[in-house]
């Protein structure tokens, strides 16, 4: 079921990357950029000791970068998916803790074009 | 809309109703998308009809909200189970003991009320996790430590309620034993402060625990008694510097004398870090090394004997390759010259041991710098990170797991109760086909006694879940038959370990229930938390 479930995901973000978020909101984009420091980069940043993007590094090998933030494929629809299911030790999040509005400004930076 | 048991779907949803008119619309959640995400994570039941949901979440932002809820609650006879962050994967996570329970998300309570530099405290809602606290105290440049667990997105309230320890100077490390103050709603909905804030307009609720009269603060962690909505936890004031130093030694038995030595230094103060003990012949000894083994094939050889690893190959090995069998790493904080002499008395104690061998760490000043921080625990200096998550995350050499769960009894703070738990625990695993590092050294946040932790995974595959879980079971009572009982334990096993603290016809467990009856009389706060049940499911529970 869970992988079905994530099969729906990638569709969606195959047919989201098209679109590829030309039009992002700036501020949107800086408050997605805040709210990942906050909730994801203790994860997923740079660096010893952050089992998240470690597991990517090792899940991809280099045929995309371990880190979020430098992954060019995300979309929002791939991010939110992650941030509700969760994934492997990863668990999901309440929306107590990454509100909707929230969770969509991470969606919108991480899938930003304008680097 | 499914509701609680016991409660009519009528009153459920006027409760509903009333719990949106007083948190808000946006705070009340009852869709299943929403309440899927008040699982608990880590659930040894995953996919399974027992798995523990939530009927509906609601989220107040200040102690008034709490309170309305509460009342509602008891109106309509609805079981609430009050979480804080949510994020105790390993020994539960946000789902309630009893399905069906209205999850209580303190997490919007979020403040941080004060951080005294001065006199070395601070005062926290339940929402705030050890980042916040750490980024509070960081972005102020105050010279204050926090005691953080390995994960740091826990809550510092929840963790101490929990009664969960950190790695910085012991009198910080035990949550509970460091906190001072609470503010309780209680299961009626009445409000209450603790110790010195029983008194209006207190000036010292932070600074003395106690207060007057019998000291109550113990009846609201590990238990369901009320909702602790404001605490006081005491920092450590920044220290001059911090140095560690390692003891190796090469005899198996060796580890008795070791032990002791290292019981009567820390006991005495000679030493305030915590103390990582270790096999270096197996691997570091820094928390979480014994679960990164160097995989040297010789030494897996011996620790695969059947019986347990002879003691003499374990020696010859160890002085072969010349790494110790037993090690410790001590650590001391405080004024340079104060903690080079403490280190050196160490030194001087250890060397009764015939071949112990001593390491110098590094002296480190702070604040540290961003490449110092690389190679260190960082929670050894009150950082909170989320490190500890290489457990069952992807790598090179395994694939992704989904959780864990911790098996943690309580042992005495001897090497004979080390070996004797090793033997026990080895024999164990074996009969129940579980992996189990045959000379497994115990952890030592607890100045008095050692903690035997063991993770189990979680999985999705429900017959494996099936499988750990009563293997979990039997370690419980194999414990607990050598009079070892687990200090903290995740739901599902929380009614089996308080059956093993059995002494005279449970007396515990009666008295329990004796206050469970007399403060909540509705039985609606975390039904069946730590094997406290109401008493209207009282016997009903499996």
């Amino acid at each position: 079921m869970r992988s079905l479930a994530i099969a729906v995901a990638l569709g969606l973000a195959a047919a989201g990357s098209a679109a590829a978020q030309p039009g992002a909101d700036p501020a949107q984009v800086h408050r997605g950029h805040d709210v990942f420091q906050y909730w994801c980069a203790t994860c997923h940043g740079a660096g010893p000791g952050h089992p998240g993007s470690d597991a990517l590094r090792a899940k991809y090998h280099g045929a995309k970068p371990a880190l979020l933030e430098e992954r060019r494929d995300l979309t929002p629809d791939v991010v939110r998916f992650y941030v509700r299911h969760g994934v492997s030790i990863m668990p999901f999040f309440r929306k107590t803790e990454v509100s909707d509005a929230d969770l969509d400004a991470i969606g919108a930076y991480l899938a930003r074009t304008e680097r | 809309m499914r509701t609680p048991p016991g409660v009519s779907p009528s009153d459920f949803a006027l409760a509903v109703a009333q719990f949106q008119a007083a948190v808000g619309p946006d705070w009340v959640f009852t869709s299943d998308e929403d309440l899927d995400l008040y699982k608990d994570a880590y659930s040894p039941f995953w996919g399974e009809p027992e798995e523990k949901i939530a009927y509906a979440a609601v989220a107040p932002q200040t102690v008034e909200e709490v309170q309305a809820v509460v009342r509602i609650a008891n109106q309509y006879k609805v079981p609430l189970y009050p979480i804080s962050t949510g994020k105790n994967l390993g020994y539960g996570g946000s789902a309630p003991v009893l399905s069906g329970s209205v999850v209580l998300d303190l997490k919007r309570m979020n403040r941080i009320l004060e951080v005294n530099e001065k006199n070395a405290y601070a005062l926290v809602e339940p929402g705030v996790s050890y980042f916040d606290l750490y980024r509070y105290i960081h972005e102020r440049g105050l010279k204050v430590w926090i005691d953080c667990p390995d994960p740091g997105w826990g809550s510092v309230i929840g963790n101490a309620v929990d009664r969960g320890g950190g790695y910085t100077a012991a009198m910080f490390r035990n949550h509970f034993d460091a906190h001072c103050g609470m503010e309780v709603v209680l299961p009626t909905g009445d409000l209450l402060r603790t110790g010195m804030g029983a008194m209006p307009n207190a000036e010292t609720w932070q600074m003395y625990k106690s207060g007057y009269g019998p000291w109550i603060d113990g009846l609201f962690s590990q238990s369901n008694f009320g909702v602790v909505t404001k605490m006081g936890i005491w920092l450590m004031p920044e220290p001059e510097a911090y140095l560690n130093g390692t003891v190796s030694v090469f005899g198996y038995d060796d580890l008795v004398p070791f032990i002791d030595i290292l019981n009567q230094l820390e006991n005495g103060q000679v030493f305030t870090g915590m103390p990582f003990l270790g096999s270096p012949v197996f691997s570091g000894i820094d928390p979480g090394d014994q679960m990164r083994p160097n995989n040297d094939p010789e030494l897996a050889a011996i620790l695969a004997a059947p019986g347990g690893p002879p003691k003499e190959a374990l020696e010859a090995h160890s002085r072969k390759v010349g790494k110790g069998l037993w090690a410790a790493k001590l650590q001391f904080y405080g004024p340079e010259k104060v903690i080079r002499a403490q280190w050196e008395h160490c030194r001087e104690r250890f060397s009764a041991i015939p071949g112990a061998v001593f390491e110098d760490g590094d002296l480190l000043r702070f604040p540290l710098a961003p490449d110092q921080l690389v190679n260190e625990h960082k929670v050894t200096f009150g950082i909170p990170n989320l490190s500890i998550f290489f457990i069952g995350a992807r790598s090179e050499t395994s694939p992704p797991g989904d959780g864990h769960i911790w098996f943690s009894p309580i042992i005495p703070r001897t090497a004979e109760a080390i070996f004797e738990a090793q033997r026990v625990f080895r024999d164990a695993a074996d009969s129940l086909g579980l992996p189990m590092q045959p000379i497994a050294l115990p952890s030592t946040y607890w100045q008095r006694a050692f903690i035997f932790i063991f993770g189990f995974p979680i999985t999705h595959d429900i017959e494996t879940n099936k499988k750990n879980r009563a293997a979990f079971r039997t370690l419980v009572k194999i414990a607990a038959e050598h009079g070892w009982g687990e200090y903290r334990t995740a739901p599902a096993y929380q009614d089996d370990i308080m059956d093993t603290y059995s002494f005279n016809d449970h007396a515990l467990r009666r008295f329990h229930e004796t206050v469970k009856d007399a403060v909540d009389p509705n039985g609606v706060i975390s039904a069946g938390r730590y094997g406290i049940w109401p008493k209207h499911l009282r016997g009903t529970r499996a």
